[in-house]
């Protein structure tokens, strides 16, 4: 019951961070007090990793550059990709980052303001990193959709009726 | 000379348009109204199911079906009901694929009702069961449920109207307009009456998978049920398909064949490109589907919640996406309440009185609406309903010549 009930947490958070103690505690059946216990627990537990709003930077003309690096590594002894990954992972220009089966190792996301910016930070800091064999750099050129939403939203145009049987 | 409408079949020209009409004119003409008043899912319909109509577009899929519907698609629904529902069906010849759960309402009344044949109908009821019946030659004999028996049909209700005419019951469970939801043990009773007056069963039940506690048991699933059963379902509300205007009748086969005889004169058959959606949703839209109805269900309990805290007596409905609140105690006639809303508040929603007079004090609030809309439609209401009751209070008229009476305990 408890884990049913934290998934549904954790689902509707997910859908959106903005639903209020109150809000969760009436749709799921619950007290608030117990959702609240709930969700500082989910926080505590590393599950809930931080709330914030998806933003999309074009539309005010913001200059953002985002690459996808492919990074190929030496696996270590004992500790396997995770020490290299994690010494990537600590810079705060990466964005995401992830283990990939296939070709490359690690998939990289990097954000800066300018292309020299992001090309600059693979030739000084994530290319000579001991353990990194090769990088590729793409380029982002645009993005369709975030994190399950669709960056230009052109659905429903269409009006419903406003009372019907 | 005769006047026009003087040619008109009598029949025709003496139903009543429908209740909810008057409020759409109202509603449709006002901007930034946010409707509780809709018989619909808010969602668009899943983006698989369009990309697979489309696709078939593509394909050159534009031509007529069997009258039946698609073959592919009647073996698919006799798939689906079996392992959603338990109920079997061989679907060479005991599916038929409609125009909407309406058209299959329509084929159903018609294939079975001889001039003056009765038919049971559950009320409140949706807007078109009496008329179509009307339409059929049929009688139609409304059962008033009421909110302390959570708009229940019961058997002994049935039972008390059955005369020499009665011919068909109509269920319609999870029901629209009042959410309420029959369980097994009292469906069970209902069917023994069926059965010993030798009633046909038309059930819709095109909110079956919106059930929001326990399972939904459909009447055709009980022992010696499914022959006597016309079960009627469709995409619209589970599938959020309401525009591709695609629902199926299922029974015995001498029942389908006969209506698929006026079927085929009068339809031809379902749209190929709503079939070919249709197929899609059965074959990979089950998750989303599921998705929708969990979504649903926390709205329902949002809405319940905010009925509770306004005071609003409301039966808790176990399906659908519907909550019939009773508003008698503020004073206004159900009308009133829902056209002042809507000029006050411009928050739609629908009288009771829409759904036949057993719903007079009651509104039908749909909680298929955005979370976020949702909660401001009911925040206005709530600001709206305590108005009018402090209203009420201060304009009671103070009786002339009357003294307060003093407590005495």
């Amino acid at each position: 019951m408890g884990r049913h009930r934290e998934r549904e947490i954790l689902e509707l958070l997910e859908a959106d961070a903005r639903y209020t103690a109150q809000d969760l505690a009436t749709m799921l059946n619950m007290e608030v007090p117990e959702v609240e216990e709930m969700v500082r627990d989910l926080e505590q537990r590393g599950l809930i990793l931080g709330y914030r709003a998806l933003v999309n930077w074009n539309k005010i003309g913001v200059d953002k550059v985002t690459a996808l690096i492919e990074v190929k590594v030496t696996p270590q002894r004992d500790v396997g990709f995770d020490a290299v990954a994690e010494r990537i992972a600590r810079f705060p220009e990466v964005r995401t980052m992830r283990l990939m089966s296939g070709t490359y190792d690690l998939a990289v996301e990097v954000e800066g303001t300018t292309m020299q910016e992001v090309a600059f930070f693979v030739a000084t800091r994530l290319a000579p990193i001991e353990g990194v064999v090769s990088s590729t750099t793409h380029f982002v050129l645009k993005g369709y959709k975030e994190d399950g939403i669709l960056i230009d939203k052109k659905e429903e145009p269409a009006s419903r009726l406003v009372v019907s049987p | 000379m005769k006047s026009w409408e003087e040619r008109l079949n009598p029949v025709v020209r003496d139903i009543p348009p429908s209740g909810i009409r008057k409020f759409f004119d109202l509603a449709a003409e006002m901007k930034g109204v946010i409707s509780l008043g809709v018989g619909e899912p808010d969602f668009v319909t899943p983006w698989r199911v369009r990309e697979a109509c489309i696709y078939s577009l593509e394909k050159g899929y534009t031509m007529y079906t069997s009258n039946q519907g698609l073959k592919e698609l009647r073996d698919e629904i006799a798939r689906y009901l079996n392992q959603a529902f338990q109920i079997r069906y061989d679907p060479s010849d005991e599916i038929l694929i409609t125009v909407g759960v309406s058209e299959a309402l329509d084929l159903a009344l018609r294939a079975l009702l001889a001039p003056r044949d009765e038919v049971l109908i559950p009320e409140p009821t949706y807007v078109s069961y009496i008329p179509c019946t009307v339409l059929a030659g049929g009688v139609p004999v409304p059962l008033p449920t009421r909110m302390e028996n959570n708009f229940r049909i019961t058997a002994g209700q049935v039972e008390k109207a059955i005369t020499p005419h009665s011919k068909v019951l109509l269920l319609a469970y999870p029901n629209n307009p009042t959410g309420a939801v029959l369980p097994r043990s009292e469906l069970e009773d209902i069917a023994a009456v069926a059965k010993a007056h030798d009633l046909v069963v038309i059930s819709d039940e095109i909110y079956a998978q919106l059930t929001y506690e326990g399972e939904h048991v459909s009447i055709a699933r009980l022992p010696g049920m499914r022959d006597r059963t016309i079960v009627l379902q469709g995409f619209s509300k589970a599938f959020a398909m309401t525009g591709w205007r695609l629902g199926y009748a299922a029974g015995h086969n001498a029942f389908i064949g006969a209506m698929t005889k006026i079927h085929q004169y009068t339809m031809l058959c379902a749209s190929i490109t709503a079939q070919m959606a249709a197929l899609e949703a059965l074959r990979n839209g089950l998750k989303e589907m599921r998705q929708m109805v969990g979504q649903y269900n926390h709205r329902r309990r949002l809405v319940m919640n905010a009925f509770k805290e306004m005071n609003l007596p409301c039966s808790e409905p176990g399906g659908a996406f519907y909550a019939f609140p009773l508003i008698e105690d503020t004073g206004l006639s159900s009308e009133d309440f829902c056209e002042r809303l809507l000029f006050e508040e411009k928050v739609a929603v629908v009288p009771g009185t829409a759904f036949g007079p057993s719903g007079k004090g009651f509104i039908r609030c749909s909680y298929a609406a955005s979370v976020s809309n949702l909660v401001e439609a009911l925040k206005r209401m709530t600001g709206f309903v305590k108005r009018v009751r402090l209203k009420k209070k201060v304009s009671r008229p103070i009786p002339v010549g009357q003294e307060a009476v003093p407590y005495k305990g």
